[in-house]
């Protein structure tokens, strides 16, 4: 579904990414994982189109998105979360989803501004839709007319899936969706993450510092450390490997 | 809990007048502004005429500095373009063009050549932001100013004489009055609103609010910031170009000074003093921009005793004042009197139960 080959990334001095290739199969969750500054985010910025590769590509579904900007993937279905939050403050939850929609819609400006008509008739079918797809399923109710910044971390966090999940994307990407979460919040967001994965079969990218939760989710897991790829496989593989064990360990000392 | 504003459908939750409030704002808005029409004094009708002209490009200032967070000080220039492009018109095709028609193709062309202005001098947000674009805009407004000025286009534009244009004519309906240049006005003014607002209840006017409040995010949600950005100044540009439309009809002659950056600025300051990314701030902040220098003049009129000599030498003191009232009220309101609006607002709905 995505693929990355030979993806090569520096920032003057630091090779943040040399040589990382990959494939995220349809419909499994596959893990990144690797020690602080090991390249997880940058790796996903380079598939999202913010940082380009200095040498390598990004694949999606065949196609060479390589040269893509960021709301041209968008546009073919690639959704994400970011690790330290990216929802706009300034709206409520209920806006942030309808954003994720973007791409979805139809509406021109003319049609906005006549509003009555085209404009309606979309904005109401998309209205139901997210409250069944979105906010239902997340069990986001009670709060789809909070601003942002009354709410919580991890409900900050449910958000910002939801906002992404609005897209309704073929591959998501999940940039440590547990990271500060306390461990009821993480077993709720980890359900979810399976639920969408179930009902609708989305291919998902996920980094993640949580070992039990990507042990346990992932099919599939990459695993990184400054920057080089230094293992590929299933959960149990991966966990067995020396260098995996020594770069944890490296870190953890 | 306050039991008015529980909706039964998603229909209903869309709304904009979406409580029994609203709607009883609106009609009496509108039952104020016939009223007016009717019976309001010739100084009334004057004062509220240059309000409807100001409020249409303050909503325009506020669609892209306000909702989409791009900075411009030199919106008067697509004022100026609007303006011109209508008397130009008028010029050019008189005895081309039946006088019935003219109007309503005129308005529209400046409305379109105001938004292609828009679109150019929206090119620089795509590369800077902040402080740098508006010097950028600011530039655009000196250009524009400067063009308008040459004697070279002196033959279309006047030079630094001006240009005349004649009373618009719907169908042989000559707006020759000021009070039928108010209904005009005015109807357009509320359709202005009106459409503004439609905009941010689709995705259109959501993008815009995107790109202000964060624009990696807004892109990875698949909001083209080339696109967006620009239409935002479109549209912006093209409501100052019909705001510039009825200034050239409403005051028959018009000047390049009266384009110059102090209109940017008015532009500017009446969006902040009512509230920016509000829908009614405009309104605030317009009828503020307004009515207070001519309530400063007044009591400077009084406190003078009617001297001449004695008013000339207080004159200036009247723009310290006005400059002045402007900074307090971003130091003590920085949200706007839309804002302030709100909370008394709230404060009726809950009261007597709460305050
Ligand atoms: N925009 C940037 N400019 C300069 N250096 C950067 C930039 N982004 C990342 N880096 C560097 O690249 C390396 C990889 O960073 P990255 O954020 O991808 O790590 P990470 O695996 O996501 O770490 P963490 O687990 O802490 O989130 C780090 O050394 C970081 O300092
Ligand atoms: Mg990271």
């Amino acid at each position: 579904m995505l693929s990355v080959s030979d993806l090569h990334l520096s920032f003057g001095g630091i090779k943040a990414l040399q040589g990382i290739t990959f494939e995220a199969k349809p419909g499994e969750i596959t893990g990144v994982i690797g020690p602080n500054g090991a390249g997880k985010t940058s790796l996903f910025n380079a598939i999202s189109g913010f940082y380009t590769p200095d040498r390598g590509r990004v694949a999606f579904a065949g196609r060479d998105i390589t040269g893509l900007t960021p709301d041209k993937r968008a546009e073919l279905g690639i959704a994400r979360t970011f690790q330290n939050i990216a929802l706009f403050r300034g709206m409520t939850v209920l806006d942030n989803i309808k954003l994720g929609g973007h791409t979805r819609l139809k509406t021109n400006v003319w049609q906005a501004l006549a509003y009555f008509g085209p404009a309606r008739r979309e904005e109401l079918a998309f209205r139901a839709e997210i409250e069944e797809r979105v906010i239902d399923f997340l069990e986001i109710d009670h709060i789809r007319k909070a601003p942002i910044t009354a709410l919580p971390y991890g409900l900050q966090k449910r958000v910002e899936l939801g906002r992404a999940l609005a897209m309704r994307p073929k591959v998501l990407m999940l940039d440590e969706p547990v990271a500060g979460m306390n461990r009821e919040e993480t077993a709720d967001m980890a359900r979810f993450i399976l639920d969408v994965q179930e009902e609708f079969g989305t291919t998902i990218l996920l980094v993640e510092h949580d070992m039990a939760l990507v042990m346990d989710i992932c099919s599939h897991i990459v695993v990184l450390n400054f920057g080089q790829q230094i293992a590929e496989g299933t959960p149990a593989e991966v966990s067995r490997d020396d260098e995996v064990i020594e770069a944890y360990l490296g870190a953890a000392a | 809990m306050i039991t008015g504003n529980l909706k039964a459908s998603y229909a209903a939750d869309e709304r904009v007048f979406d409580n029994r409030n609203k709607w009883a704002f609106f009609a009496a808005s509108l039952a104020v502004l016939a009223g007016m029409a009717g019976f309001a004094n010739d100084y009334v009708i004057l004062v509220a005429c240059q309000m409807g002209i100001l409020l249409i490009a303050v909503v325009g200032v506020n669609v892209v500095t306000g909702y989409t967070g791009l900075i411009s000080l030199g919106h008067a220039a697509f004022v100026a373009v609007g303006a011109y492009t209508v008397a130009i018109f008028h010029a050019g095709f008189a005895g081309v063009i039946p006088d019935g028609l003219m109007a309503l193709i005129a308005i529209p062309v400046a409305v379109a050549v105001s938004a292609l202005v828009g679109i150019i001098v929206g090119l620089p947000s795509l590369r800077v932001k902040g402080l740098y674009l508006a010097v950028a805009t600011l530039s655009a407004n000196f250009i524009v100013i400067f063009l308008i000025e040459q004697e070279a286009f002196a033959h279309w534009t006047g030079g630094m004489v001006g240009i005349n244009t004649p009373a618009p004519d719907f169908f042989g309906w000559e707006l020759d009055t000021k009070r039928e240049m108010f209904v005009l006005i005015a109807a357009l003014g509320v359709l202005t609103l009106l459409a503004v607002q439609n905009l941010f209840r689709t995705r259109v006017g959501r993008a815009f609010i995107a790109i202000r409040d964060r624009d990696y995010s807004a892109e990875i949600m698949g909001i083209s910031l080339l696109r967006y950005k620009l239409t935002s100044f479109a549209i912006s540009a093209a409501l100052c170009g019909l705001s510039g439309a009825l200034f050239a009809y409403f005051y028959a002659r018009i000047l390049p000074e009266q384009f110059e950056l102090a209109l940017s600025l008015e532009l500017v300051a009446a969006m902040i003093v009512g509230g920016m990314g509000r829908t009614m701030g405009p309104v605030f902040g317009v009828i503020v921009i307004v009515m207070v220098p001519e309530v400063i003049k007044s009591l400077f009129g009084v406190a003078t005793g009617g001297e001449a000599s004695m008013a000339q030498l207080l004159a200036p003191l009247q723009d310290i004042a006005f400059g002045l009232l402007i900074v307090l009220f971003l130091l003590f309101e920085p949200l706007g009197l839309n804002h302030m609006a709100d909370r008394a607002l709230r404060a009726m709905n809950r009261w007597p139960f709460a305050r």
